[in-house]
């Protein structure tokens, strides 16, 4: 019988100190979040020196905690993962130190996790990958489109050109002033309204699975500019509607695309974004004719979590890769 | 049984190893490279040459600031983590007075300082005191003139540590004068065999609770205090 494989995961890229244990790649054992968000609040977004300020105060309370609920002994653990990249540097240099120092005090290998590897890889807690899949990334710093033919290698087929769609979100929410996080209010008005305005949807070349969500933005907020110097009262729920359409237009259409294009056998979504409703159900409406499995992790895996670097840990644990005691924090590494 | 020493809080990178207080092996570079890709190997490299295992040590003690905020992070993060998997206590020690360490024996006072930019410093006031370190009054970001003027006004010799007391003797000279005491060389180097000797008998830190030395406020948060301020 082969031996089940423990994974601890450490991930502290933007603004969430956490910590999981993970079994065989595909278990959760215990995962620990400390999220910092009602600290940022106030500063209307996630100020890189006060997350670091927070994520060295959390770090070995939120690892005590993971180890402890796992009730494992620190003999079954089989390595440490961490996300190396990217994210905030000073922030990923807690959990990169934090790994380390455990590594080492406790004689285990070390191994360097990319974050959006490890977005793609919480869906497997939920179930077993099939290949070949696509992935459609979407959070607040990434928008991508990741093809795999096999385990732990990862080809980037398209990628924003300027913002990621979760920054659109939250820059729309701020011209709009909801309160932050943006993204979740956005879609909540969303619902309430109608798509009264045509905003533009950027296709980009013939062929192309690229991304752009900057000359969307600018649209939203000249048609703000343009009914406030009329003295027209647009309602903010079909601004946020007619926003969000165009946005998972574009994200829906591309992926549909990509995913019969290369003939995949699943389709997966992960990142932040993808907790937003109208994205969910719009993906939905798109793959189920098609009879593409279409998997989106439940709410708490597609926010960042330290379980999902734990469960694609686990695959480079498997394939033999191994990162040295010199691992340092990389904030645009690149998804190989 | 060992006791580690850590300090990243500034440009030096320093590591040392003592069994009760006797020196096993010391690590210190003085450079303008990264410690978080070389803090690891370098306690790799001294445990591994005199042969000390993680699991042989009793005790960790850190340097935990002031300085580079993510110097500081960066040591904290590694003396914190490990202390808590091999479960033993962990010390921190302000940074500043590790530095006066090197001038114990002095009989007046010492001041340490790291530059702190736009014209601040980090400093404090330590005296050398029946066999101990005291410190005299707080610690403190302070314009380096400003601190420099209180100084004068004691009227009596300070030893001045700094490992960027080049770009200062000047304008110590000119509020001091003959006072100032500034020796050459290595005596500006914090050495990290000191943080031992300085935590000896201290009481241990709680690993959880042990939280870097800033002695300031993020910039987004100082601004935040403000704005509420005008807002009263
Ligand atoms: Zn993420």
């Amino acid at each position: 019988m082969k031996k089940d494989i423990y994974i601890l995961g450490i991930e502290t890229s933007c603004d969430e100190t956490a910590v999981a244990i993970v079994k065989n790649g595909v278990e959760i054992i215990s995962n620990t979040v400390a999220s910092q968000i009602d600290s940022h609040k106030r500063f209307g977004g996630v100020v890189p020196e006060i997350a670091s300020r927070h994520h060295v105060e959390a770090i070995t309370v939120v690892l005590e905690e993971a180890f402890n609920k796992s009730g494992l002994s620190w003999e079954a653990i089989d390595a440490i993962a961490v996300t190396e990249g990217p994210g905030l540097v000073g922030a990923l240099l807690i959990g990169v130190n934090a790994a380390k120092a455990l590594a080492f005090a406790k004689q285990k290998p070390l191994i360097g996790v990319h974050h959006i590897a490890g977005h793609i890889y919480a869906n497997r807690l939920e179930k077993e990958f099939e290949f070949p899949l696509l992935a459609l990334i979407v959070s607040g710093g990434h928008t991508e489109l990741v093809l795999m033919r096999e385990h732990g290698r990862y080809e980037v087929i398209g990628e924003t050109r300027d913002d990621a769609a979760g920054e659109a979100f939250d820059k729309v929410a701020r011209m709009l002033e909801l309160p932050y996080p943006g993204g979740p209010q956005i879609d909540r008005l969303a619902a309430e309204g109608e798509e009264t305005i045509a905003f533009p949807r950027a296709w980009l070349e013939e062929g192309s699975y690229d991304f752009s969500f900057s000359g969307l933005k600018s649209s939203v907020i000249n048609t703000i500019h343009n009914a406030k110097q009329r003295g027209e009262n647009l309602k903010k729920e079909d601004i946020a509607a007619s926003f969000q359409a165009s946005v998972i237009d574009v994200l829906t259409k591309k992926t549909s695309q990509a995913a019969s294009e290369y003939g995949v056998k699943q389709v997966i979504v992960a990142g932040g974004v993808a907790a937003n409703k109208g994205l969910r159900s719009a993906l939905q409406n798109e793959f189920s004719p098609l009879n593409i499995p279409l998997l989106i992790p439940p709410l708490h895996l597609c926010t960042d979590n330290a379980a999902m670097i734990a469960a694609a840990g686990t695959i480079s644990f498997e394939q033999g890769k191994r990162s040295g005691l010199d691992l340092n924090a990389n904030p645009s590494l690149i998804l190989e | 049984m060992y006791t580690l020493a850590i300090d990243t809080s500034n440009q030096i990178l320093g590591v040392a190893l003592m069994k009760g207080k006797n020196i096993v092996g010391e690590f210190v570079t003085n450079l303008a490279k990264n410690h978080s890709a070389r803090l690891m190997p370098a306690v790799d490299h001294l445990m591994k040459e005199v042969q000390v295992s993680p699991a042989q040590l009793e005790k960790i003690v850190v340097a935990k600031g002031p300085g580079s905020y993510t110097g500081v992070r960066i040591g904290l993060t590694t003396a914190k983590t490990m202390a808590w998997a091999l479960n033993i206590p962990i010390i921190g020690v302000s940074s500043l007075e590790a530095l006066s360490y090197q001038g114990r024996f002095f009989s007046s006072i010492i001041c340490p300082f790291f530059n702190a930019r736009r014209g601040l410093v980090y400093t404090g006031l330590y005296q050398w005191d029946d066999g101990s370190m005291k410190i005299l009054g707080k610690e403190q970001n302070i314009v380096m003139t400003d601190w420099l003027e209180e100084l004068a006004k004691r009227e009596e010799e300070v030893l001045f540590l700094s490992p960027d007391i080049d770009q200062f003797k000047d304008v110590i000279h000119d509020y001091l004068g003959d006072l100032a005491i500034i020796p050459d060389g290595a005596f500006h180097i914090p050495n990290p065999s000191h943080l031992i000797l300085i935590a000896d008998g201290r009481e241990t830190d709680l690993t959880h609770r042990l939280t870097p030395n800033y002695l300031r406020l993020a910039e987004a948060e100082a601004k935040w205090l403000e704005g509420q301020e005008g807002k009263k």
